[in-house]
């Protein structure tokens, strides 16, 4: 059995560190990891990005992300939550945000994890701005 | 009362924070009204923006106070 931890949340500046977020979600009672990351790529609608921008309102979105992180816990047997965001300039194939789920058994880890990046993309204040070839910008909308 | 502002909302405003005035018990769906009478280059965009209360989302009709925290959120993009 393992202990209730925190979770891992953060809004950084800073590249996101993978191996920290997979070392933060180890513990021993969990046989399954699952970690997603969303990177930043090339295109978007046909046109080519040359690099983005993230901009957020940090501390609510810490505090959005924090709210997930509970949730996760409450509908999944999750022992650790990791959700971590970039902000400021990012270039292509860098990584904008790792959200990563430890659990018991898999099926609970891979549903907890997809679940976890879904809630980031619709209720956390962060937002994008890509930057085309053409030398344009736009910001994004993820829709939800 | 200040309103924080961020994104494209951001730059059609110029800022990133404006005031408006708002008389006592007004709501936030007060709030969106005044932020449209006020600032008609954000007014296209208000339709599609959530009001957070003290860094949380608020439905239409949270009162809300002075020393509130108040931001106007137009839709998100992270991930």
């Amino acid at each position: 059995m393992a202990v209730a931890q925190r979770d891992m949340i953060e809004v950084s500046a800073e590249s996101l560190d993978k191996a920290a977020v997979e070392a933060f979600l180890e513990d021993p009672a969990a046989g399954a990891r699952v970690v997603f990351e969303g990177i930043v790529r090339n295109h978007h609608d046909g046109r080519r990005v040359l690099h983005l921008e993230y901009e957020a309102y940090a501390e609510m979105a810490a505090r959005q992300m924090a709210a997930i992180a509970g949730e996760i816990k409450r509908r999944w047997p999750a022992y650790r939550v990791a959700i971590v965001h970039r902000v400021g300039r990012l270039e292509i194939g860098e990584a904008a945000v790792i959200v990563g789920v430890s659990t018991a058994h898999r099926a609970d880890a891979f549903e907890a994890c997809r679940f976890g990046i879904d809630r980031v993309k619709a209720d956390v204040p962060i937002w994008k701005r890509e930057f085309y070839a053409d030398g344009t910008s736009s910001w994004q909308d993820n829709h939800c | 009362m200040y309103v924080k502002l961020f994104a494209g909302l951001r730059e059609a405003a110029g800022s990133d924070r404006i005031t408006v005035q708002l008389p006592a018990g007004a709501t936030v769906a007060d709030l969106v009204a005044a932020l449209g009478r006020d600032f008609p280059a954000i007014a296209p965009l208000l339709g599609s923006v959530r009001v957070a209360v003290n860094q949380g989302f608020a439905d239409p009709a949270t009162v809300l106070h002075e020393a509130d925290e108040v931001a106007a959120i137009p839709p998100v993009s992270g991930g």
